[in-house]
């Protein structure tokens, strides 16, 4: 760590950490109500456990987002960051946002909640994702400002280099259009169109801009690989991405009561969008093989190459696999959506943020690396959740096709709960592998407290 | 990635490429707005249908079931429930949920409409099935 305010990093590590956890729990909960359907009925129904799962998983995914601006923006800038206390005070209006926010979920029902806070003012609640109360989406937007006018003060102060740019650039994008949220029209179909300007320009949009910025600035630190190559990659991967990206938001513009042209938009730009994923994978493989040292933190070095892989394979083959319109008409709303979006948010956004979190953490807690016995362990878990979620993903696309076969195919097509039925052993698998998945999560917890001798770099 | 392509081009094609594709797809969002009031049938949402729309926003129906395909995939597609059911067996579907749910299966809460409640949510899934979907959902069941 070169800069002391680098140090307010920790505590949002630490709460992302704390939230992945508690995102996982609800995830088995669900993954249970799937096959065993009253299991916790009344008491959390299933679209409160889910509601608990997807906003845990953006909440935490924020933190780590922030977590990283705060490490590498003032190293990126030589400077120290322009008020930590700042940074301090956001952490806990954010923490208690977000926890006041799920237990609402929990402790209230729905039509409660949003009667008591100010639904009918705006109403706003009630849309996928964006289930959070008045008072919550208004936080984050006050969050978000103070939280991008404390890093860009320090950028401006500093040295400009392209990955805080770009950092800042993805952030600023994420904090504008979440601005859609705050858009509900009574009419579906407008209301349907502009939800995805937050989504998919979020996801498929802005969000890849940081993971690149926060990708390039590990490997920069792990390969010792000049910093003018990986900028230019950077720069390259992201134009890819915006190019493909952007139109690509065509794809959900199918079948929701947009005009029909955007089946040829959508599905031409979006079948484009596997190939930055796969620049990104060749990025990280080139930089390290091309390292000009051996950095001790072996276990951050294969979360960077992780994250390139999973990507590719969760957004860019299992989103390929349904996006050309003639397919999607089938696969719409069935569970190869849902087997796409697990293993993409976990290989995308989840690996990007472990990756970062893995360098950033053993310098935060003063040391360069963790002892090699830490990191044994850490490389365990990084195998157990990347293959569990592998399978996850093959089990929910074995569930989806057969849905989709018996629903939407057949000469007798079924009805949706008379199909479910009959693919209840592949949620059974599903809900096995997640339970592996857990334990992988216990593992990466608990190599945060072997301690051990620091691995040194070896020369190379 | 030689010598000859240099940063400052690539940083020039970024930020002319992403201007570039962002200008066309606000233009396109533009004449997709235009365009909506063929499709999305906006003559027939009365204060009844806009009532429905807040009932299933605030009873977070989303959260279990998909509307046009889209969101969750635990129940089933409701974009053309009214179609497969009629309008008074959807009401009756929703009234007759048991209120601790049925033993070992997929429970829908109990959520206690009242009458306006009932006709308002169904009207707006009525609604939602005229919308042109460009043929979506496959079939009836979804």
């Amino acid at each position: 760590m070169q800069y002391s305010s680098q140090a307010v990093a920790k505590p949002y590590f630490v709460a992302a950490i704390g939230l992945f956890v508690g995102q996982i729990i609800f995830g088995l909960i669900m993954g249970l109500q799937y096959v065993i359907g009253d299991f916790l009925f009344p008491a959390i129904p299933f679209n409160v456990a889910r509601m608990v799962h997807t906003n845990l998983l953006i909440v935490w995914l924020l933190f780590g987002f922030m977590g990283a601006a705060y490490y590498l923006v003032p190293e990126e800038s030589e400077t120290e960051l322009w008020s930590p206390k700042l940074a301090i005070v956001l952490f806990w209006v954010f923490l208690a946002a977000g926890v006041l926010t799920v237990i609402g979920y929990l402790a209230v029902p729905y039509a409660t909640l949003a009667k008591l806070t100010g639904n009918d003012l705006l109403e706003t609640m009630g849309r996928e994702f964006l289930e959070q109360p008045l008072p919550t989406k208004l936080g984050i937007v006050v969050v978000a400002l103070a939280f991008l006018f404390n890093i860009t003060m320090t950028v401006l102060k500093g040295r400009k280099t392209v990955i805080s740019s770009v950092l800042l650039l993805g952030l600023w994008g994420l904090a504008i259009f979440f601005l859609f949220a705050f858009y509900n029209p009574v009419n579906v179909v407008l209301d349907k169109m502009f939800w995805w300007y937050v989504v998919h320009l979020w996801v498929e949009g802005v969000w890849e801009l940081i993971l690149g910025a926060m990708l390039a600035f590990v490997l920069i630190k792990i390969t010792g690989v000049d910093r003018e190559v990986i900028e230019k990659w950077l720069y390259v991967i992201i134009t890819l991405t915006l190019v493909t990206g952007l139109l690509g938001t065509g794809h959900h513009y199918f079948w929701i009561g947009t005009p029909e042209y955007w089946q040829w938009i959508g599905s031409v730009f979006s079948a484009l969008e596997p190939i930055p994923f796969f620049a990104l994978t060749v990025f990280a493989f080139n930089m390290v093989n091309r390292r000009r040292r051996e950095h001790p933190n072996k276990a951050a070095t294969l979360w960077a190459l992780g994250t390139g892989v999973m990507s590719f394979l969760g957004a860019g083959v299992w989103g390929f696999l349904h996006t050309l319109a003639p397919v999607n008409y089938y696969t719409h709303g069935s569970q190869i959506t849902a087997a796409h979006g697990h293993m993409a948010f976990y290989g995308a956004y989840v690996m990007v943020n472990l990756t970062m979190i893995s360098y950033a953490m053993p310098l935060l807690r003063g040391r360069q690396a963790n002892s090699e016995k830490s990191q044994v362990l850490e490389m365990w878990s990084f195998w157990l959740m990347t293959v569990s979620m592998v399978f996850i993903t093959l089990f929910l696309t074995a569930a989806g096709i057969l849905q989709i076969w018996l629903q939407r195919i057949a000469s007798d097509p079924q009805p949706f709960m008379v199909v479910q039925d009959q693919v209840a052993l592949f949620y059974w698998m599903r809900e096995w592998s997640g339970v592996i998945f857990l334990a992988g999560l216990l593992a990466y917890l608990a190599s945060f407290f072997v301690g051990g001798k620091p691995a040194e770099a070896r020369a190379s | 990635m030689s010598g000859v392509f240099t940063k400052s081009m690539a940083r020039n094609v970024f930020y002319g490429g992403s201007v570039f594709f962002f200008l066309l797809f606000l233009g396109l969002t533009f004449d997709t707005v235009r365009a909506l009031p063929k499709r999305d049938m906006r003559h027939n949402i009365t204060p009844l249908v806009a009532e429905g729309k807040k009932i299933w926003e605030t009873r977070n129906c989303i959260g279990c079931h998909t509307l046009l395909g889209e969101g969750a995939y635990f129940a089933p597609e409701l974009g053309n429930v009214v179609a497969r059911y009629g309008e008074e067996g959807v009401k009756a579907f929703i009234t007759s949920r048991p209120a601790d749910g049925i033993p070992g299966r997929r429970s829908m809460p109990q959520f206690n409409l009242t009458e306006r409640e009932l006709e308002a949510i169904t009207a707006f899934l009525k609604h939602v099935g005229t919308i042109d979907t460009a043929k979506w959902p496959p079939n009836i069941q979804g």
